[in-house]
């Protein structure tokens, strides 16, 4: 089958774990991976696979756009705001796994195929992707509900140094999300970052306030949407099924990571990532090659 | 030995211990009564901080900006504080209208090895010209090295001071000791300490904590807070007292205001009930004792086991969702067998 190139910029390791899923892919190579700086364990690496690399970052793509299609940026929220315009100009589809909050917000299992329409899509957050298609599901059976929150755990091994600096642009950005997505009026998103040694698995707990759950048809729902986010995220799974206590509706989901190259308590990195190729996957099928 | 500043948070982490249910017209009492009475700070809001009402830990009944208003009003000798843990509440919609509504000083929070996180927080405080604290929440499960290495990062933020919460009301008084004389010789700002009574040892812990170099004691009324409660402020203050240390406080005023408006505010008394010790024991964290007793009538299975494998796990503060997964899962454990928690597992 033909495969379709994509570019990966940032070397660090969301990009790396990107790399390994590409290179995985039926569909999708690498036609360029660049990064900054040369002495990078990621440009090594990618080096040593036989995988054309570059220390120019966003320019080895502006100097040779036949290099790839598809563009994953991996960089920084501040980064991808001087190549989210340059990557528009060249005409690439670009799928934006920073928290720059600049392309259009995607939760594959939902929003998925209106998507691949956009010319730049943003990934949220991890805590947005894990909780996001359960809320979904809660307001599908009760769409009365007024109040959702989401509890986000993360091992902190797995919150990079830029997740810890901008903790306030992750519960803000998660918690818009969950509006936008569900129609729920009003929600809230709490992180925690838990240090405990073997790291802890990344866990999302979805709550919501319904006096008269219909408890069967919750977990109907939630199996179903489950099922198709473990489509593209295999770790995904219900850990406390809905289950009414205190008042409140409380459902509990893991998400433990492929272990590409991020271990496999990164379920917070994985969400991403492999959301993030199943996308760039959709896109090459439909948009390129058909 | 240098002054003690006390931080009084009896209607902060005295929220904890009643449910989050906190008036305004209590709030307006309280500080009205405990003004001028030589607390360097009356610390004020949901026992989680700003942001934090919510159902993984509690909503509250008033606002925290309802809270701060009403306090603000009485205040004047006193500062008026407030506590927020980022990961709950943000700069845009907690901190900055707080500091807005009058906030003097801020003290950040965040588990005792994630100090990082802090430092948006504690930097923008300082730049609007307010005092910002750094707070390493259940200190029991660092080193005294790993504790001072992450106060350190938060003097670099700018932190006046870097309190060490006993969340647990895990420490014993060597362990009190030795951290505090870690941070002491390792850090340029003053040195805090905020004890629980969950093994009967916070005003101990809290002289402990002054005799090795602490200059700040975080504190409650009648020892009014999660769990087991806090350091007992007017306890520790006759203590001192008796020791002859200078505290600048006005003994019989706090006690009046102990007797007279903590009690009126009290749901049940202050003690240390077994749920409270076997969470002390297992380290973990004091405001967990009404949700795991929810859960442990909820699904039928003892709260001492909740406590048990909760602490095995390395459960810490904020992540309240962990109770249910693990009384539903005694729950059916039950079934097969009805082993109970065997105490050795908490040494």
């Amino acid at each position: 089958m033909d495969k379709v190139k994509v570019g990966i910029i940032g070397t660090g390791n969301i990009g790396t774990d990107l790399l390994f899923k590409v290179l995985r892919s039926e569909i999708l190579e690498c036609g360029m991976f660049a990064g900054r700086n040369p002495d990078s364990e990621g440009i090594k690496r990618a080096q040593s696979m036989g995988v054309p690399t570059s220390c120019e970052s966003i320019k080895a793509i502006e100097d040779n756009p036949n290099c790839c299609e598809i563009v994953f940026d991996a960089t920084s929220a501040k980064v991808h705001q001087t190549n989210a315009p340059i990557l528009a100009k060249l005409n690439k589809f670009a799928i934006d796994l920073t928290p720059s909050q600049i392309g259009k917000m995607c939760v594959p299992v939902l929003n998925g195929d209106e998507c691949l329409s956009e010319k730049n899509i943003n990934l949220i957050t991890c805590g947005g992707q894990g909780s996001i298609p359960i809320a979904y599901a809660y307001m599908k059976v009760h769409p009365e509900i007024e109040y959702i929150e989401i509890v986000a755990s993360i091992a902190s091994k797995s919150a990079g140094p830029g997740t810890r600096a901008n903790i306030d642009e992750f519960t803000q950005t998660t918690r818009d999300a969950i509006v936008a997505f569900t129609g729920v009026p009003r929600a809230k998103a709490i992180i925690i970052l838990n240090p405990a040694e073997p790291p802890v698995i990344m866990r999302n707990t979805v709550y919501a306030q319904i006096p008269q759950p219909k408890i069967d048809l919750l977990k109907v729902e939630i199996a179903a949407i489950v099922k198709s986010v473990q489509q593209y995220v295999p770790g995904y799974k219900v850990t406390v099924e809905p289950v009414f206590e205190n008042g409140r509706v409380t459902t509990t989901v893991e998400v433990v990571g492929l272990g590409d190259f991020l271990p496999k308590y990164s379920g917070n990195l994985d969400i991403i990532t492999c959301g993030a190729v199943s996308i760039a996957e959709k896109y090459a099928r439909y948009k390129i090659l058909a | 030995m240098g002054k003690t500043l006390f931080f009084d948070s009896t209607l902060r982490d005295g929220s904890h211990a009643i449910g989050h249910q906190l008036t305004t017209d209590q709030i307006t009492v309280y500080c009205s009564q405990a003004e001028g009475a030589g607390l360097h700070t009356i610390i004020v809001g949901h026992g989680n901080g700003l942001g934090a009402s919510s159902l993984q830990v509690g909503l509250s009944k008033t606002t925290d900006l309802e809270m701060l208003t009403a306090a603000r009003r009485q205040l004047q000798q006193t500062r008026l504080g407030t506590f927020m843990i980022p990961g709950f509440g943000t700069i845009k919609e907690n901190l900055a209208p707080a500091l807005a509504a009058g906030v003097d000083l801020v003290c950040i929070g965040t588990h005792c090895t994630e100090a990082d996180v802090t430092r948006q927080h504690i930097e923008f405080v300082r730049e609007q010209g307010k005092e910002a604290y750094g707070v390493l929440m259940m200190y029991h499960m660092a080193t005294p090295p790993k504790l001072l290495e992450e106060a350190l990062k938060m003097q670099s933020y700018g932190a006046l001071g870097v309190i060490l919460m006993d969340s647990a009301g895990a420490s014993l008084p060597e362990m009190v000791t030795t951290t505090v004389q870690t941070l002491v010789a390792g850090l340029q700002i003053p040195v805090g300490f905020h004890a629980h009574n969950n093994l009967s040892l916070a005003v101990a812990n809290s002289y402990t904590a002054i005799k090795a170099g602490a200059t700040i004691i975080d504190g409650t009324l009648r020892g009014l807070g999660a769990g087991a409660g806090n350091c007992q402020l007017e306890v520790l203050a006759g203590l001192l007292v008796k020791e002859q240390i200078e505290t600048g406080l006005n003994l019989y005023q706090l006690m009046d205001v102990s007797e007279q408006v903590v009690t009126a505010l009290m749901q049940k008394p202050q003690e240390i009930t077994t749920i409270s010790l076997i969470s002390g024991m297992a380290g973990v964290f004091s405001a967990f004792a009404p949700h795991v007793k929810k859960a442990a009538e909820r699904f039928g299975v003892d709260a001492r086991d909740i406590f048990v494998e909760l602490g095995r796990r390395k459960i810490i503060g904020g992540q309240e969702d962990f109770i249910v997964e693990v009384a539903m899962e005694l729950a059916e454990r039950k079934k097969d067998d009805n082993i109970s928690y065997q105490l050795e597992a908490l040494s």
